[in-house]
C-alpha cells in the first residue's frame, strides 16, 4: 500500500528537570490517515504534541517534513508548516463571533478583510461538511460546534497537512463525538493526517486507522492499518491494553465477565468493622462544564487500609476527594464514618473528627504562597489551642512548632518565615504532608501525593503513607500511576467517567484488569 | 568573612523595602518639581512653603493633625479591606452618608441627652451607616462573585447623590440660605486637647489604625481574613467560611470609613453643606499601599500627606499654583509606586 509521510519524527527526546518526558521517539505520521496516540497520564503524549505544535523544542532528534529537516521554533512556525493543533480546552473568545475569532490571528498591519475571510470560512465549512453561522457568538455555540470552529482555526492558514486533536472527545456529548468522527473522515479523504490523542480505547478503535502507544515517555508499539483490519475489536483492545499497562502478565479475560455490580456489592457486603471505617454510599455530585461529577459511587475503606483510586485524570477523582472531606456538596447519597451519617458535616468539622486532605492542586488551593511556611503549617487550625489563646495569635509558639516540623519532615528552607511559594515543589509537598498527616489524623485522603516529585521525595512520601496506614490511619489514595497504587494499596477502585466501574485486589499482574477498566474498554 | 557576607545580606534585605517606599516619593517630588518649573514657579520655594506651613508653624501643625483624623479612620478601614483582599473603593460614599446622618441627628440629640451620649450614639450611627452602605457590594461579591471595585465605586456615586438629597430635603436647616444641615454648636463638638484646636478625634484615629493593625496581624480573626484575601480557594480548602468573612470584612472596613465621617463632622464642621464631598478615600488608597498595609507605616504616610494637603493649600495661594497641584503629586506618587513595584518584581525574578 502506498503511503506518504506527512511528518517524520526521528529520535525525539525531551528532558525536564528530573523527568524524561520523551525518550528517543521515532514515529511516522502518514497523510490521509487517522493516527491514534495512546498512553497513560504521564506517558509523554502531551509533550510530544507540544513539540509538534511548536511549544517545546526537542532536546534531541529531528522533525522531517517533505524530506526536509524543520525547526518548529514557535507555534507560528508550526502553523506555517501546515500543522494545526486543537487543544483539549477550547481557546476561543466567547464574546466574539465565529468569523471574528477566526480572523484574530491575522496580520495587524492589514485591514480586516471580512469578504476573503468569509469565503475561506465557507470553503472550510464544505471541507468539513458542517454548517455554522459565521455571525453567531462563540459563547452561544455548543461545545461540539466550538470544537469545529477550533478545527477551522487550526486549518485556517491553508496548506493543511497535519491536524492534531488533543483529547477532543472529553468534553463532547455522544452526538458530538459522532459529528467529530464525520469531520475527521472528511479531512482524511482530503489527504490530511490526523493525530488523535485519547484515553478511550473504544474510540481509538472505531475512529483510527493506526494506533501508537507510548509508555513512560517511550514508543512501545503500534498497530498498523493492515494488522488492525485483521484483528477484531476485542483482540485489538486487549493488545493496546497489553502495550499500555502490562509487564508481561496475562490478561484475565474471565475477570471481565465477572460483572461490575457483583464486584462492588461484594466489597460492601464483606466489609470488616473497626474504628474509622469510611463508607461512601451511592454518592453523586453535579459538575460544571469541564468538570467530571460523580454518579452513584459506593465503596468502603476499613481502618488501617489503603484504598487506591485509579483512573485517567479527570474521571471524577477530584470530586470524590472533595466529597469525602466535606469540601463539596453531594446531590445524592451519603458518607458514613463508623456507621454514623456525616454527610452534613462541613470540612472544618470533619477535620476535627480526624479527616485530612492532601490536595493535588498544591499551589492553587493547598498553600498561600505569599505567607510564611509557619502560617501555612497551621492554616487549617486557625484559632485552636495551643497556637491561639483567646483569639490571640501565639506567633512565637507557631514559629517554634514550624521549626520542629521543618526538622522532622526535612523541609529545605532558609527559615520558617520564608514565603512558602519560594520553595521547590518537593518541599512544598513535604510541608503539606507535615500539615495533613499529624498525630490526630484518622482518615486521610491523598490526591496524587507523589505527582511531580523527584525519586527520593517519592520514596519518602510513600514511606509516610505506609507508615500512616500501619498506625491505623484509614487512607484513600488517588493516583494516576498504577505502579504506585499496586505497590501501596490493598484494594483499588477504578473510576471511569464519574463512576466506580470496579474494585480490584492490588497485586502484581492486576495492571491489565485495572487498565481495561479505566479506559472504558470493559464496558458495553 | 562569613559574618561580613551575612551583614551585607541583612543590609540589602533592610534597604530594599526602604528603597521601595522612599523611591516613589522622591521621584514624585522631583517630577512634580519639574512640572512647577515648566509652569514658571520655583519648586524649592513651593516645597519649603509646604513644610513651613504644614509642619513648622504652630497653627499649620495643628491644622495638619486635625486633617489627619478622618484620613486615619479611612486608612484603618482600607487596611482591613485590602488585607482581606477586598477592594473597598466605596469609602467615600460610606464616609459621606455617615457624615450627613451624624450632622442631621447630632444637634437635635444634643438637646435631649448628655453631650457624651450624643457623641457615642453618633459614632455608632456612623459605623452602622457605613456598614449598611457596604451590604450590597458585599452581597454581590460573596454570593455572586461580582467584582467589588465596580460595585463599591457605583455605590459611592449613588451615596453622594443620596447625601445631597438628604441635605436638601429632609435634613435641610430652613434658617440658612445655602442648603445644609442644622449646625452643631462649637462647644458641643468633640472636646479639644489642652489649649489647641486639635480635637480628640485625632487620638481616636490613631487608636483605630493601631487597633486594626493588631487585629489583622495578631489575632485568629485577622489571620482568617488574610487567608481569604491572599487565596480564597485555600481558604475554602482550610474550611473557612469565606462568605461570612467577606461580609464581615466589608462591614468592618465600611464602619471605620463611616466613623471617619463622624470625626470630621463632630470635630470640625458641625454641619454638612450640599455638594460637600472631600473625597478623602481615594487619596488615602495610595498611602495605604505605600505602607504595604502596615499600621505604623500608614500613620506616617497619612501624617506626611496631611502636611502636604495643609501646606499645599497655603503654598498654592502664596505662589499662585492651583490647589489641585497636590492631586498631581498624588497621581505621580501612585504612578511611581506602580513602576517601582514592577521593577522590584522583575529584579526579584531575575535574581531568584
Amino acid at each position: 500500500m502506498h503511503r506518504t509521510s506527512a511528518i517524520e519524527l526521528r529520535g525525539i527526546s525531551k528532558f525536564f528537570p528530573g523527568v524524561i518526558a520523551n525518550k528517543d521517539i521515532t514515529l511516522n505520521i502518514y497523510a490521509g490517515e487517522i493516527h491514534a496516540l495512546l498512553g497513560e497520564n504521564g506517558a509523554g503524549k502531551s509533550t510530544l504534541i507540544s513539540i509538534l505544535a511548536g511549544l517545546h523544542q526537542p532536546d534531541a532528534g529531528t522533525i522531517v517534513i517533505e524530506g526536509m529537516e524543520r525547526q518548529l521554533g514557535s507555534p507560528r512556525d508550526s502553523l506555517l508548516s501546515g500543522i494545526g493543533t486543537v487543544f483539549q480546552h477550547v481557546l476561543l473568545a466567547p464574546t466574539l463571533s465565529v468569523i471574528e475569532n477566526l480572523m484574530l490571528g491575522g496580520s495587524w498591519r492589514n485591514k480586516l478583510d471580512k469578504e476573503a475571510s468569509l469565503s475561506r470560512f465557507n470553503e472550510l465549512c464544505s471541507l468539513l461538511a458542517v454548517t455554522i453561522d459565521p455571525e453567531a457568538l462563540v459563547g452561544s455555540l455548543s461545545l461540539g460546534q466550538r470544537q469545529q470552529v477550533e478545527i477551522m482555526r487550526a486549518l485556517w492558514r491553508g496548506g493543511e497537512r497535519v491536524l492534531i486533536l488533543d483529547e477532543p472527545t472529553s468534553m463532547l456529548t455522544p452526538q458530538g463525538v459522532v459529528e467529530l468522527g464525520h469531520v475527521m473522515k472528511r479531512l482524511r479523504e482530503n489527504g490530511v493526517a490526523i493525530v488523535f490523542v485519547t484515553h478511550k480505547l473504544r474510540e481509538a478503535y472505531e475512529l483510527c486507522d493506526r494506533i501508537s502507544v507510548l509508555r513512560n515517555g517511550a514508543f512501545v508499539g503500534q498497530i498498523n492499518p493492515d494488522a488492525r483490519s485483521n484483528m477484531g475489536e476485542k483482540e485489538t483492545i486487549d493488545e493496546i491494553i497489553r502495550m499500555m499497562f502490562d509487564k508481561g502478565g496475562q490478561i484475565d479475560h474471565d475477570a471481565d465477565h465477572g460483572g461490575i455490580d457483583a464486584t462492588v456489592k461484594s466489597v460492601l457486603g464483606g466489609a470488616q468493622s473497626g474504628p474509622n471505617s469510611l463508607i461512601a454510599k451511592e454518592v453523586s455530585t453535579s459538575a460544571l462544564p469541564g468538570e467530571c461529577g460523580l454518579s452513584d459511587v459506593s465503596f468502603k475503606v476499613a481502618n488501617g487500609e489503603i484504598f487506591g483510586i485509579a483512573g485517567i485524570d479527570g474521571n471524577g477523582q477530584k470530586h470524590l476527594a472533595e466529597v469525602l472531606v466535606g469540601q463539596r456538596d453531594l446531590t445524592f447519597g451519603q458518607i458514613e464514618l463508623d456507621g454514623e451519617d456525616i454527610t452534613a458535616l462541613k470540612a472544618s468539622q470533619r477535620r476535627e473528627r480526624g479527616f485530612r486532605y492532601l490536595t493535588d492542586d498544591r499551589v492553587g488551593e493547598g498553600i498561600i504562597s505569599d505567607h510564611s511556611i509557619a502560617t501555612n503549617l497551621v492554616v487549617k487550625s486557625i484559632g485552636e489551642d495551643p497556637y491561639w489563646r483567646y483569639g490571640f495569635t501565639m506567633w512565637r509558639a507557631i514559629f517554634a512548632f514550624a521549626r520542629r516540623q521543618i526538622e522532622r519532615y526535612d523541609i529545605r528552607t532558609p527559615s520558617e518565615r520564608t514565603p512558602i511559594g519560594r520553595l521547590s515543589g518537593g518541599n512544598i509537598q513535604k510541608a503539606l504532608f507535615a500539615r495533613e498527616i499529624d498525630e490526630e489524623a484518622a482518615i486521610v485522603v491523598l490526591n496524587k501525593p507523589t505527582y511531580g516529585l523527584d525519586l527520593q521525595n517519592i520514596e519518602s512520601a510513600r514511606d509516610r503513607i505506609r507508615e500512616g496506614a500501619s498506625r491505623g490511619i484509614t487512607t484513600v489514595l488517588i493516583s494516576t500511576e498504577l505502579e504506585e497504587l499496586i505497590d501501596l494499596a490493598d484494594r483499588i477502585g477504578v473510576m471511569y467517567q464519574g463512576r466506580m466501574v470496579g474494585v480490584v485486589q492490588a497485586e502484581a499482574g492486576s495492571e491489565s484488569r485495572i487498565g481495561s477498566l479505566m479506559t472504558g474498554a470493559s464496558l458495553n | 568573612m562569613r559574618s561580613q557576607e551575612i551583614k551585607v545580606l541583612r543590609v540589602s534585605e533592610l534597604a530594599r523595602p526602604a528603597i521601595r517606599i522612599i523611591a516613589p516619593i522622591i521621584l514624585a517630588l522631583v517630577v512634580g518639581g519639574l512640572i512647577l518649573v515648566i509652569l514658571g514657579k520655583d519648586p524649592l520655594a513651593y516645597y519649603w512653603y509646604v513644610v513651613k506651613r504644614g509642619l513648622l508653624s504652630w497653627t499649620g501643625f495643628q491644622a495638619t493633625l486635625v486633617r489627619a483624623a478622618p484620613l486615619l479612620f479611612v486608612a484603618a478601614g482600607l487596611i482591613v479591606a485590602f488585607r482581606a483582599g477586598i477592594w473597598n473603593l466605596g469609602v467615600d460614599g460610606q464616609f459621606l452618608l455617615a457624615a450627613v446622618l451624624v450632622a442631621a441627628v447630632g444637634s437635635p440629640l444634643n438637646m435631649v441627652i448628655p453631650n457624651w451620649a450624643m457623641i457615642v450614639i453618633c459614632f455608632v450611627l456612623a459605623a452602622a451607616t457605613g456598614a449598611i452602605w457596604s451590604l450590597i457590594p458585599a452581597y454581590l461579591k460573596a454570593n455572586h462573585g461580582i467584582n467589588e471595585i465596580i460595585t463599591t465605586l457605583m455605590m459611592t456615586f449613588i451615596g453622594i447623590s443620596l447625601a445631597n438629597v438628604l441635605i436638601k430635603i429632609p435634613f435641610n436647616d430652613p434658617e440658612t440660605t445655602v442648603p445644609q444641615t442644622v449646625t452643631l454648636a462649637v462647644e458641643d463638638r468633640l472636646p479639644r486637647m489642652f489649649d489647641t484646636i486639635i480635637h480628640h478625634g485625632v487620638l481616636l484615629g490613631l487608636i483605630a489604625v493601631l487597633f486594626v493593625h493588631f487585629l489583622m496581624t495578631r489575632t485568629s480573626f485577622g489571620l482568617r481574613l488574610q487567608v481569604v484575601g491572599a487565596n480564597p480557594r485555600a481558604a475554602i480548602h482550610a474550611g473557612l467560611n469565606v462568605r461570612l468573612l467577606t461580609y464581615v470584612a466589608f462591614g468592618l472596613s465600611a464602619a471605620l470609613a463611616g466613623m471617619g465621617g463622624a470625626v470630621e463632622i463632630l470635630g470640625v464642621w458641625g454641619t454638612v453643606r450640599a455638594d460637600w464631598n472631600p473625597a478623602y478615600g481615594l487619596l488615602v488608597v495610595p498611602l495605604v499601599f505605600l505602607a504595604r498595609f502596615h499600621g505604623i507605616g500608614t500613620i506616617a504616610f497619612v501624617l506626611f500627606f496631611a502636611v502636604l494637603m495643609i501646606g499645599g493649600e497655603s503654598a498654592s495661594r502664596r505662589l499662585g499654583v492651583p490647589t489641585f497641584y497636590v492631586l498631581v503629586l498624588v497621581g505621580l506618587l501612585l504612578m511611581f509606586l506602580a513602576i517601582v513595584e514592577y521593577l522590584d518584581h522583575r529584579w526579584r525574578r531575575a535574581t531568584s
